[in-house]
């Protein structure tokens, strides 16, 4: 098949205005509020004063933000340096057909379906030395473990979490995309004499391109915003040690009622991950832009 | 050669859901616990096994009502979603228009919105529209986030079916709601399951919006579980009972969906 | 290079008991080193199967594959160095079409510079040449296609190439041309090429040898012309030929032969019982009613498909189409006419089988 352009219809407008309608009443109003307090000093709601670019200077030389978002950058990375490559070989090694891969789905689909707090409150038992079952096994095999008291075990904890709770995300949308590659290509390798890692790297590795691409930036996107689980986990401690951006900008909206400031930070961080995202998508889209243009299954 | 291949991989894979099952299996043995039991020794099995964590949340009211309004917003959140966003990712599969890439990259950047964000907007909003304490407006604030997520996955697997089939469509003389309802859903009903999952996953998790736009007719199941925390202590037995509770509904929808997701996600983007 | 022997059954069931449980009814056959073989029949009768079977992507359920009179029933692919073209483009999205070209010998590697001279003939040989250094996947369906064929022939000692109807997503003029640079490539190269198609055009014009298959079954193995003569099944007949074979019931009582009520005298000694007459529209003739051996006729139909006439008869509750040159002056409809079904090409089916 050849490349085919899509034809334009400036109607097809229509069929986008239910969504537009949709999101703008939940995306448009708020934001504007929150640019709205950005530029203000509400000292009561009576009384606002008017502050220009001030909270975004202020916000922006704030230390403990840098902090956070290079506690949160570093979080990031790993998530992502863990999740992808772990989802992607665990798609790799899922059966393919029958009861087994049916339960090995649903097995796998479980740590999603948990509410996050949930999933905070499990692994704080879950980790904890006297009455846990991760924690008491650590302790066993010799390892002063606490994430309670240890700054690198929390850290470590909080990823781990994170690693079991989401990386069935990555493996399921790499699953899927495994399972539409034609049995042709895989026959067509084995005549070619392919090795396991040529399949994979030629022909696994580009087809997934597509579903790969929605994982990392939903990895990324999530990641950067966690919030609930490590709040409950470990409340951002012990220190700073796991305190991210997200909790940092809570505790500044609601803990300290620094409304102007908060929103100032809001709209920072938001561009902060569209910047990333932004980056990402193009990255990814270049890297296979020639793959795109030929599929035609 | 193959063998040990093989085994390979299916002792990576019983190893990783080995690792999946960990938790949740502690979260199953502590909510058959008492919260004594919980706190005070470590076993693999309940030592004094009882069911009265989940008679708690079956016969309190503000138990299971909690799962009641979760499951009401989430169905009537992933039915909007769906509904607005199979026509809009049929746009964007198929035509190009004034600003499309643009608008695509915008529907993205809401997913990319911290709910943290906009927590205090989204109940000054709500209060003054009136719609504060009800499903709707847990149903409407969740939109933002996967509205666009549908019409992501829903535009990957449109792009995947030949636009031949539009055009013989029309020219056997099919109006468009008809084409698309009749011969096109049925095409990628596969997209609309995983898509549904996704929707009804995220809605059905999803804490800090839910909780701070309801407060007692509409409180879903994630906020009723923060009651667990109080002055007294926390109640691990219960969440532990609740938190089992919680995996059944979604466990249900992805038994459902399994077969889509097997046969072909995403068929367009890959 | 090698002579391929197949003696062999395959079933996709566990335990085939009947005859519809096989995919692959119990066959004997070769191969012989550098032939050009076409595997012939409708979708579904089990080509395919066999030519997986061959290239070693499916073991046989029963039986055994050998190369050159070595049992290779369960070597790999790469074992049995064979190549294989599939029925839709398979390329390496990631790489240049030299790269996938190049494929199969870097596996297997081929020093570079040998590499580089072989790619650079094949592409020369199927004329992509100048587009070695674009990417596979911008590429339309039928340059692709042409890299898959260019993959399955750039390895010059395989045993053999086996195509899976390789030509169904080309465009019907250059589909003409390729198969025209295969037949090339086949006497250049001299390698052992095997076609599945159920196209008859292409499998005559391709093979020296045609296999037609149907339900699993192997049903004649032979020259071209040996199935258009004499096909040994009233299948091959029927699938053979535009249009097909003509089948007329008969009945052999005695030694005398009868169409319908009508005695008739075969040059040939005949078997009593039910049998068929298979008569060729090209020869079956027209003539006046009444004439000696001719069956009385109606004619239904006559159609001018520009290079031949053909005229549609009822004869005794059948009907028989043959075939009039271009100039030949045509009966009208309605006309009542003889056919003359007997003669040196008529051939005579019992249970669907040749006997004379």
């Amino acid at each position: 098949m050849s490349v085919t352009t899509k034809p334009v219809n400036q109607k097809a407008w229509f069929l986008i205005l239910p969504v537009f309608i949709c999101v703008a009443f939940s995306a448009i109003l708020p934001l504007m509020t929150v640019v709205n307090y950005s530029v203000q000093d509400i000292i009561s709601p009576e009384r606002r004063v008017f502050v220009g670019t001030e909270w975004f200077a202020a916000v922006m030389r704030d230390e403990d933000l840098h902090a956070a978002l290079w506690n949160q950058l570093k979080f990031s990375g790993a998530v992502l340096l863990v999740e992808i490559p772990l989802g992607i070989a665990l798609a790799l090694s899922m059966p393919a057909a029958g009861w087994k891969a049916s339960a090995t789905l649903v097995i796998v689909a479980l740590s999603l379906l948990i509410p996050w707090n949930v999933v905070g409150t499990i692994w704080q038992i879950f980790g904890r030395a006297d009455i846990g079952l991760m924690g008491a096994t650590l302790q066993r095999l010799g390892i002063e473990y606490s994430y309670t008291g240890d700054a690198l075990h929390a850290w470590l904890t909080v990823l781990l979490m994170d690693i079991w709770h989401w990386t069935p995300l990555v493996a399921l949308l790499a699953y899927a995309g495994l399972r539409s590659i034609p049995d042709a290509y895989y026959h067509a390798a084995r005549i070619d004499g392919a090795s396991k890692f040529a399949v994979f790297r030629y022909i696994q590795l580009p087809k997934m391109r597509g579903v790969l691409m929605i994982a990392v930036l939903l990895r990324f996107m999530d990641s950067f915003m966690i919030y609930t689980e490590p709040f409950v986990l470990t409340g951002g401690g012990p220190g700073n040690a796991t305190t991210f951006l997200s909790q940092y900008l809570t505790q500044k909206a609601v803990g300290q009622f620094d409304l102007g400031p908060a929103a100032a930070f809001s709209l920072i961080y938001f561009l902060i991950i569209l910047l990333f995202c932004f980056v990402l998508y193009n990255w990814m889209q270049r890297l296979g832009q020639t793959e795109k243009e030929g599929g035609h299954d | 050669m193959t063998d040990r291949r093989f085994k390979k991989r299916t002792i990576f894979l019983i190893a990783y859901l080995i690792f999946a099952l960990l938790p949740i299996y502690w979260m199953v043995n502590m909510s058959f616990k008492t919260n004594q039991e919980i706190l005070s020794s470590f076993s693999l099995l309940p030592q004094a096994f009882t069911w009265d964590n989940y008679k708690t949340i079956f016969t309190d009211e503000s138990w299971y009502s909690g799962y009641i309004n979760s499951l009401i917003y989430v169905a009537i959140n992933t039915t909007i979603s769906l509904t607005v966003a199979l026509p809009a990712a049929y746009a964007f599969s198929r035509y190009s228009f004034l600003g499309d890439k643009h608008v695509f990259f915008w529907l993205l950047t809401n997913r990319m919105t911290p709910p943290a964000v906009f927590l205090l907007p989204f109940f000054q909003l709500y209060t003054t529209v009136g719609l504060m304490d009800t499903h709707l407006a847990v149903a409407l604030a969740h939109l933002l986030f996967n509205v666009p997520l549908a019409v992501w996955i829903l535009e990957g697997f449109m792009s995947g079916i030949p636009r031949e089939i539009d055009e013989t469509a029309y020219i056997d003389g099919y109006s468009f709601p008809r084409f698309f309802i009749t011969i096109f859903l049925p095409l990628i009903k596969a997209g609309v399951g995983v898509a549904a999952f996704f929707c009804f996953m995220f809605s059905w998790v999803e804490l800090l919006l839910a909780r701070t736009l309801t407060s007692v007719n509409a409180k879903p199941i994630v906020a009723t579980m923060t009651r667990t925390v109080s002055a007294s202590g926390m109640d691990w037995a219960t969440l532990a009972a609740a938190g089992v509770l919680t995996i059944v509904p979604g466990a249900i929808v992805i038994w459902f969906v399994r077969h889509y997701i097997a046969k072909g996600f995403a068929m367009g983007r890959v | 290079m090698s002579r391929i022997d197949l003696d062999l059954a395959h079933s996709y069931k566990p335990n085939p008991q009947e005859d519809g449980d096989y995919a692959l009814l119990p066959l004997k056959m070769s191969f012989e080193d550098g032939g050009a073989y076409a595997l012939l029949g409708p979708s579904g009768c089990g080509k395919t199967t066999m030519l997986n079977i061959m290239s070693g992507l499916l073991v046989p359920s029963h039986g055994s594959v050998k190369f050159d009179g070595q049992d290779m029933t369960r070597a790999t692919p790469q074992q049995r160095n064979i190549a294989q073209v599939f029925q839709f483009p398979v390329i390496y999205d990631t790489m240049t079409v030299a790269e996938n070209l190049a494929f199969p010998l870097k596996n297997r590697k081929v020093p570079a510079h040998q590499i580089q001279a072989r790619v650079g003939q094949i592409a020369e040989m199927l004329e992509m040449s100048h587009q070695l250094d674009m990417r596979a996947a911008g590429l339309s369906a039928d340059q692709k296609q042409k890299i898959s064929l260019g993959r399955g022939l750039v390895r010059p000692d395989v045993s053999a190439v086996l195509f899976d109807e390789p030509l169904t997503v080309i465009d019907p003029h250059l589909k003409w041309q390729l198969r025209r640079k295969l037949k090339q490539i086949h006497h250049e190269l001299k390698l052992t090429l095997i076609y599945v198609t159920h196209d008859q055009v292409e499998a005559l014009t391709f093979a020296d040898q045609v296999v037609v298959m149907t339900r699993g079954k192997v049903v004649q193995m032979g020259t071209p012309e040996a199935l258009f003569e004499r096909p040994a099944h009233t299948f091959v007949g029927h699938f053979i030929g535009s249009p097909g074979m003509n089948f007329l019931p008969a009945n052999v009582a005695e030694g005398a032969l009868s169409v319908g009520g009508l005695g008739l005298s075969a040059d040939r000694e005949l078997p009593a019982g039910e049998i068929k007459l298979g008569i060729r529209p090209e020869y079956l003739r027209l003539v006046p009613v009444g004439a000696i051996g001719a069956l009385p006729a109606t004619v239904r139909q006559v159609q001018d498909i520009g290079t031949y006439l053909l005229v549609t008869c009822d004869v005794a509750g059948q009907t028989l189409k043959a075939r009039l040159a271009p100039d030949a002056t045509p009966p009208a409809v309605g006309d009542r006419v003889g056919l003359q079904v007997l003669g040196e090409h008529t051939c005579y089916y019992k249970n669907e089988e040749l006997m004379a």
